[in-house]
């Protein structure tokens, strides 16, 4: 097993996005063959999720704009022909209309895996997810509820994507009881994070990272396994400070780890997985240790979710915190176009040195250390 | 009206001095012309809710020959942002115009400068035939400070203000309700303007749509809504995402018009009477039955959906630029050959504008910062609060 586990390690992601400590985790969490996994990209993996839902479960449906023919990502590439044109298909451009009836397919009973093309596309079907998928169960008393529904959307920066290609909405719908947001880090988190999302009785939104489609790579069991809603991950173990992250920032977060210890620094680095409802004990414990944090995402540092964690670990540890909360995030500014390197939330400005020793706020935004 | 005549007895004169030599009709003054001509439209125009204008459109050799120069212009242009998109020089997404040329060339053929215009993010054409130049466009794909949005809008977010170009937008179908607005404004400010706000025909199955329309409807707001069916919605064939691909009838009790939108005089003459109909009784849908030769945007090869020969197909039988062409040759208001020398200057003018907007700075990299609010409110500056500190250090 160690010698498989090794093998597995030096085998993850070209973005050195390493899932190392949570390889134990993994394996009590996933029974099946850990070992036994092909080199997949995320995207692949995600293409394997919905074959595997759709394979053992009749009633779940796959549509979006575009899937029937594979989705700009490939998410959905072999779908249609492998399950039919009347489980797998093509909807207008119309996403206030995707969801709205991905909620009503899943209110009698089905398996709704909806997807919106760009997570910024996601908007016009904002009422439909938070008036209407959020609250069915609460106000019918139970009688109702859409809890098969999964809106799959790609988000976050992608080098060159511009101001509607490139965003990262998690926040908003983080404001919404009711409702699960779930972000992957990697291929073989996605595939079983997905397949709990789709089968889990609540209503999810799925944040695949885009950047991560084709660039992260990682040895992902073929079979049919789930990974854990709601449970952080320690996927790095350290003594000297925390950091949270999820999705495509915590390849960033792992880099700014591994050029801390070089300066001695020991970082624990926490994967949230799920950002609501999320799972602070985790984060909390290992704060408790470390006696300091620091949040990162890409969306606007502004009302972002890094604020809710700050502020709820705060609460939970303010006698333990040997300095302030440190937010490592987008600038407050639209996604910009040409100075996407300005506005992204780097390595560099994360692992300023001072952030480390003193987590105070001027340190967040070290600009100097990037972008010349 | 003295003028025309005067015109007119110069084409006279050239016709004559025609045989003589070739050299001599490289001068004959055929781009000023200003004779009428009257030329027919390909194919009859349909009608919903009213009655269909004249097939018969009043034009001028001047006009054909601009129509030809700024088509050719906008295709060249397009071609070139794809070889640049592809040399990784413009970032962001891309999405190109060329095979629609038409519509962005008669309408403003049809309407003043006065009349606004929005559309979504296929936009570089309608920024080009609003007056926007060559430089603006290449400078602001490039994300250059002499791009018509200082840089910092990219592809899809051309603006003109000057010129009532209300841009540029990336959503599907949300510039369609803020075009009504526009129009919403134009009731109150009497002066006999219209807003023509464009959408594709995947947008047309975007709820919002059909709010607008009500509205614009309900309260007779001179909108058209323009409707540039290339057939495809992204990857999807009209017919696969809307029940009825009629689209100028999908206003119901909104009248419509669908126009050969390959034809840069039909659709001349269709915006005309759409702007005298919605100045008088309201909105009006227009239909434009057009194509584009790309695929949707930069990343979609445009040929798993749709055949090649259904491409070549068009390019050989609508080719808006040819159809423009055959008519200028058929009219014999100038040589192969000038038309020839028209396009090979307007290579020129395309690369030419392509170095220039190389040399174009990148805007100030505090620009990343400027415009999330207005100025002097106090908010810029709690927004700088972040970074002024590390900013002062790099660049102070």
């Amino acid at each position: 097993m160690a010698s498989g586990l090794r093998r597995f390690v030096g085998s993850l992601s070209r973005r050195n996005l390493s899932t190392a400590c949570a390889n134990k985790q993994l394996i009590q969490q996933h029974d099946g063959g850990v070992g036994s996994g092909k080199s997949l990209n995320l995207y692949s993996a995600i293409n394997q999720a919905l074959h595997i839902a759709l394979e053992t479960d009749p009633r779940a449906y796959v549509f979006g704009e575009d899937v029937g023919f594979g989705g700009v990502f490939r998410c959905t590439t072999g779908l249609a022909d492998r399950f039919g044109k009347s489980r797998v298909f093509n909807t207008p451009l119309c996403e206030q209309g995707i969801v709205g009836f991905a909620i009503g397919l899943a209110a009698m009973g089905n398996r709704a895996i909806a997807e919106i093309q760009f997570a910024d596309y996601i908007f016009p079907a904002f009422d439909q997810i938070v008036n209407e998928a959020a609250k069915f169960r609460y106000r019918s008393g139970n009688q109702f509820n859409c809890g098969g529904l999964t809106v799959r959307a790609p988000y976050g920066a992608v080098g060159h994507g511009g101001h509607y290609h490139s965003q990262s909405p998690e926040a908003f719908f983080c404001h919404v009881p009711g409702l699960k947001v779930v972000i992957p880090r990697s291929p073989r988190q996605a595939k079983g994070l997905l397949l709990s999302c789709i089968r889990d009785p609540n209503p999810v939104v799925f944040f695949e990272p885009k950047w991560l489609y084709r660039l992260s790579v990682e040895e992902v069991p073929e079979d049919d396994y789930m990974l854990p809603l709601s449970e952080a991950e320690v996927i790095r173990e350290g003594s000297d400070i925390t950091l949270v992250g999820w999705g495509a920032q915590l390849s960033i977060m792992e880099q700014a780890c591994l050029d801390a210890e070089k300066e001695g620094i020991s970082c624990e680095l926490i994967d949230l997985k799920t950002l609501i409802p999320w799972d602070k004990e985790t984060v909390e414990a290992s704060v408790r240790k470390t006696g300091r944090l620091l949040i990162s995402h890409e969306a606007p540092v502004t009302g972002g979710f890094g604020a809710e964690i700050s502020a709820s670990i705060l609460e939970r540890c303010f006698l333990r915190l040997e300095a302030p909360v440190a937010r490592v995030c987008g600038l407050d500014t639209p996604f910009p176009l040409v100075f996407e390197p300005f506005y992204m939330p780097t390595k560099n400005k994360a692992s300023c040195l001072e952030s480390f020793k003193v987590p105070a706020q001027h340190c967040c935004m070290n600009l100097t250390a990037h972008g010349s | 009206m003295a003028l025309s005549k005067l015109s007119s007895s110069s084409s006279l004169s050239t016709n004559i001095l025609k045989p003589l030599t070739n050299s001599f009709l490289l001068h004959r003054p055929i781009s000023t012309d200003t004779t009428p001509l009257t030329i027919e439209t390909s194919v009859p125009f349909t009608s919903h809710q009213c009655e269909a204008p004249s097939r018969s459109v009043e034009t001028t050799p001047k006009e054909l020959l601009s129509f030809f120069r700024q088509m050719a212009t906008m295709r060249r242009m397009e071609i070139a942002a794809d070889s640049l998109y592809k040399a990784k020089l413009v970032r962001g997404f891309c999405h190109l115009y060329d095979g629609q040329e038409a519509v962005a060339i008669g309408m403003e053929a049809g309407i003043t400068k006065k009349d606004s215009i929005i559309t979504a993010y296929r936009d570089h054409c309608t920024f080009l035939g609003r007056g926007g130049t060559l430089l603006e466009v290449f400078s602001e794909l490039m994300g250059r400070k002499d791009g018509c949005s200082h840089g910092k809008g990219g592809s899809m977010h051309f603006y003109k203000k000057d010129s009532g170009f209300y841009g540029g937008h990336g959503i599907v179908g949300a510039q369609i309700p803020l075009g009504c607005g526009l129009a919403f404004a134009q009731k109150y400010s009497k002066d006999e303007t219209v807003t023509f706000a464009l959408y594709g025909d995947g947008a047309a199955n975007q709820g919002q749509l059909f709010e607008a329309l009500n509205i614009a409807a309900l309260w007779d707001l001179p909108a058209i809504l323009v409707c540039e069916n290339n057939h495809y919605g992204m990857g999807t064939a009209e017919w696969r995402a809307a029940k009825s691909p009629s689209y100028y009838k999908r206003g119901d009790y909104v009248p419509g018009l669908k126009v050969d939108g390959m034809d840069a005089l039909a659709v001349k003459q269709a915006c005309k009477f759409a702007k005298e109909h919605a100045l008088k009784n309201g909105p009006m849908i227009l239909e434009m039955d057009t194509y584009r030769y790309h695929g949707h945007s930069m990343s979609d090869p445009g040929s798993t959906y749709r055949t090649r020969d259904e491409i070549s197909g068009v390019r050989q039988e609508r080719d808006p630029i040819e159809r423009i062409r055959k008519l200028i040759l058929a009219h014999d208001l100038a040589t192969e050959k000038e038309l020839k020398d028209i396009e090979k200057e307007v290579r020129k003018e395309v690369d030419d504008a392509i170095a220039k907007a190389k040399e174009s700075p990148m805007p100030e990299p505090s620009e990343l910062f400027t415009n999330v609010y207005v100025k002097g409110y106090g908010v810029e500056i709690v927004l700088m609060s972040h970074v002024r500190e590390s900013l002062a250090l790099k660049y102070c």
